[in-house]
């Protein structure tokens, strides 16, 4: 829920956000190319200072969805209790998304997660590389199009007998 | 195809590293780092250069189980996360699932759940504080700490079967409702533990090596800790009064009087008295709500078919028996809205939060959990830089770090 | 050191009694990963006391212990790691899959997790549960004692011969229920042996 004062500052600001609310949350769809300016604006004049969470959601297989990816910041102000939920969906080829750690070191982690998850590179980043997976790992396990049980890479290992010791 | 600019995990060490320091291999199989982490330390003698952390190495894909099981199975992974505490995470998930469906839950679910999460957070913070203190050589503490955990578990055993890993949430209420034999349980617990906790201060608060070990190392200021998104006992010791119990009051938190505790020195000493401080207000909001636990049903009614129905309105009403097939056939299950929500609660790490991406089905299209531990094993380097090798065991216990919420 | 002769009572007499220490002073090097790993702790500590049957201490060095357990789920991240422990561990040594998670996956059938660590290391007992209870931890390792008792020589001759794929027998035997014509409670073709 956010105060109807900075809605109204960053509907002016930037038009080109659609709002919309749903079970008390207060959502802004952001297209990527104000993404950054939108970041700067509300952590600097509006005090939004905390991140929550950064994260992605695949949209291949849902009813209705136009774009591919949806990434989503939740950001929060420890000031005046006000949390945000800001969404911006990327299409491949072109997945690039400019990174929040200049403004917040908090979404450092948490863009690393995204980029291991989900193949979503973040341009500003001081330090993408995959952080769950293995480092040769070469899919992006949380993409729909890639199955629960993965294709094989759990088993691939060298068996240790009794008699190897 | 990753970026340009990334490199491995052996090229960052190698820039890092110069003629007169080291590199300890401290992990992922190592008494001191609870269950599986990894840091590449980088030394100068005893004093820590750097730290470079690497996980993974227990990230089994929750959130990819997430996309396949329905909202009551998937409670049973959520304990599997941070099973210290167990029934945070379950009511987490829960509150998070009922706040996309916008269903309200009956104000004796909402006194038990937080009874119960209470009950958690003390047993959270008793296996922390343990380990704190059996990790800097306090070794009776640690025993202390698990015996009351196992009249914990007891507790929990009364109450639905298992000792922990409960899955005792379901969507629009609780498993089974809670017996007297449980509550008279929990008041014996509410008596007694006081003593426990006074015998704990005795062993450990103005313990001279205790405190030489933990006073001034690992220091967090409050700007970082908001800058670098810490929550729970970690940001409160640094000064950063946010607690979600008192800023966005949920279940039963806003009819309950207790207090927040917070520090301001950000050492691993301060966090480890507001950890204590934390369990006295836990016991205290324990004590409240079970005199206060309101009568009636645990469950939500069958108007929302969502819960299954008592076996009684199964059999004798027809609502009843309509709601049960509804629930259990396949491919029928409860209607979800297409929208997303996220919903969090102030678990004993932190803010715990799901965020939920619902497409119709009782099955979620997304299940994201925001694991405090995550976040807060990113501010390790921060913490450690110029302190010895000693204090990586206690800044690492301070920071109370599942490795099961780390890497999901 | 392999003896040849088989009747030798006084070789048997030293096995038994090499065995019979040997399954005494059992030191487990708790490989705890998960939530299993705080029910190990559990019977390490002083309601469900490990120590009474020898496990003395807890050594967390591979060098210094006899029995691995293995306590929680290995992702394919850790089975190297796992493994290099394994074979780090001096003979006689023996390992303990605790938990469902290790012995079969448990509830993670996911692209990361290892569906069971007797794929890739050797498995001497395994103990159901998720996570099991202190007793029944505890029960598995008087049952690798016995074993250990049953089995054990003192050159560690059962190391050299034993195969991963032996057909692991029941340490009970259950009866065989036979019901009345037409009436079946287990599917076909279940047999209890």
């Amino acid at each position: 829920m956010i105060d109807a004062a900075t809605k109204t500052a960053l509907s002016e600001a930037f038009p080109s956000i659609a709002w919309s609310e749903f079970r008390g949350d207060t959502r802004a769809v952001v297209p990527r190319e104000v993404l950054f300016e939108v970041f700067k604006r509300l952590r600097d004049e509006h005090g939004f200072d905390f991140v929550v969470d950064i994260t992605c959601v695949d949209y291949l297989n849902f009813r209705g969805a136009e774009d591919r990816f949806g990434l989503v910041y939740l950001l929060a102000s420890t000031h005046t209790n006000e949390r945000i939920t800001l969404r911006v969906f990327v299409n491949e080829p072109d997945l690039t998304v400019p990174s929040a750690v200049p403004l917040w070191e908090g979404a450092n982690w948490l863009e690393r997660e995204v980029w291991d998850m989900f193949g979503i590179p973040f341009e500003g980043h001081p330090d993408l590389r995959r952080i769950l997976m293995p480092e040769e790992f070469t899919a992006f396990p949380l993409r729909k199009d890639y199955p629960l049980q993965g294709r094989g890479e759990r088993h691939n290992f060298p068996v240790l007998h009794r008699e190897d010791a | 195809m990753p970026p340009a600019a990334a490199k491995t995990l052996e090229d960052l060490a190698q820039a890092k590293s110069r003629d007169y320091v080291w590199t300890l291999n401290f992990g992922p199989q190592h008494p001191a780092t609870h269950t599986t982490l990894r840091l590449l330390l980088m030394l100068e003698g005893e004093r820590v250069v750097d730290a470079i952390p690497d996980i993974g190495y227990l990230h089994s894909g929750f959130e990819k189980i997430g996309e396949h099981l329905n909202y009551n199975q998937y409670v049973t992974v959520t304990d599997r996360m941070n099973y210290i505490s167990p029934l945070a995470n379950n009511v987490a998930w829960h509150g998070a699932v009922e706040k996309l469906l916008g269903l309200e839950i009956t104000p004796r679910c909402k006194y038990l759940r937080t009874i119960l999460v209470e009950l958690a957070r003390i047993s959270d913070h008793l296996l922390c504080n343990g380990a704190v203190g059996l990790d800097t050589g306090a070794f009776t503490y640690f025993l202390y700490a698990f015996y009351q955990r196992e009249v914990l578990y007891d507790i929990f055993e009364t109450l639905c079967g298992a000792r922990f890993t409960n899955s005792y949430t379901r969507v629009g209420g609780v498993m089974y409702d809670a017996t007297p034999l449980v509550i008279e349980k929990i008041r014996a617990f509410v008596r007694n533990f006081p003593k426990t906790l006074e015998d704990m201060d005795r062993l450990l608060n103005r313990n001279r090596i205790f405190i030489d070990r933990t006073k001034g190392v690992g220091v967090l200021t409050k700007n970082e800790a908001i800058n670098r998104s810490a929550t729970g006992p970690i940001a409160r010791a640094s000064g950063v009064t946010r607690d979600l119990r008192k800023d966005d009051p949920y279940l039963a938190y806003a009819d309950l009087d207790f207090q927040i505790c917070c520090a301001t020195a950000g050492d691993c000493f301060a966090r480890y008295l507001v950890r204590m401080a934390e369990m006295r207000e836990s016991l205290k909001i324990v004590e409240q709500a079970i005199e206060n636990l309101p009568s009636g049903p645990v469950n939500v009614g069958i108007d929302e078919r969502t819960t299954l129905p008592d076996k009684k309105q199964v059999y004798t009403t027809i609502e009843g028996t309509i709601s049960h097939f509804e629930l259990v056939m396949t491919n029928r299950g409860f209607e979800v809205p297409n929208d997303e929500a996220y919903g969090a609660i102030e678990a004993p790490n932190g803010e715990l939060g799901f965020y939920l991406v619902g497409d119709g089905t009782d099955v979620a299209y997304r299940a994201r959990c925001r694991p405090p531990s995550y976040i807060h094993f990113a501010l390790f380097p921060h913490l450690i830089r110029g302190h010895t090798l000693s204090d990586v065991v206690a800044v690492l216990g301070s920071l109370n770090i599942i490795a099961a919420e780390l890497d999901r | 050191m392999a003896i040849d002769v088989p009747e030798n009572v006084v070789v048997s007499k030293l096995d038994e009694l090499a065995s019979w220490c040997r399954k005494n002073s059992l030191w487990p090097m708790p490989f705890a990963t998960a939530c299993c790993g705080i029910e190990l702790m559990a019977t390490g500590a002083s309601r469900h006391d490990l120590a009474r049957f020898g496990a003395e201490v807890m050594r967390f060095s591979p060098r210094q212990c006899d029995l691995m357990i293995v306590a929680g789920r290995v992702v394919m991240k850790m089975l190297p790691v796992l493994q290099r422990i394994w074979s780090q561990m001096h003979e006689p040594k023996w390992c303990i899959s605790m938990g469902a998670c290790a012995s079969t996956g448990g509830v993670f059938d996911t692209y990361s997790v290892v569906q069971g660590i007797d794929r890739f290391l050797p498995v001497d007992m395994y103990v159901p549960g998720c996570p099991p209870r202190p007793e029944q931890l505890i029960q598995a390792i008087i049952d690798l004692q016995d074993k250990i008792q049953r089995e054990g020589t003192i050159s560690g001759r059962e190391f050299a011969t034993r195969s991963r794929q032996e057909r692991k027998r029941a340490l009970v035997e259950l009866p065989v229920i036979t019901l009345p014509r037409g009436v079946s409670h287990l599917p076909q073709g279940v047999r209890v042996d």
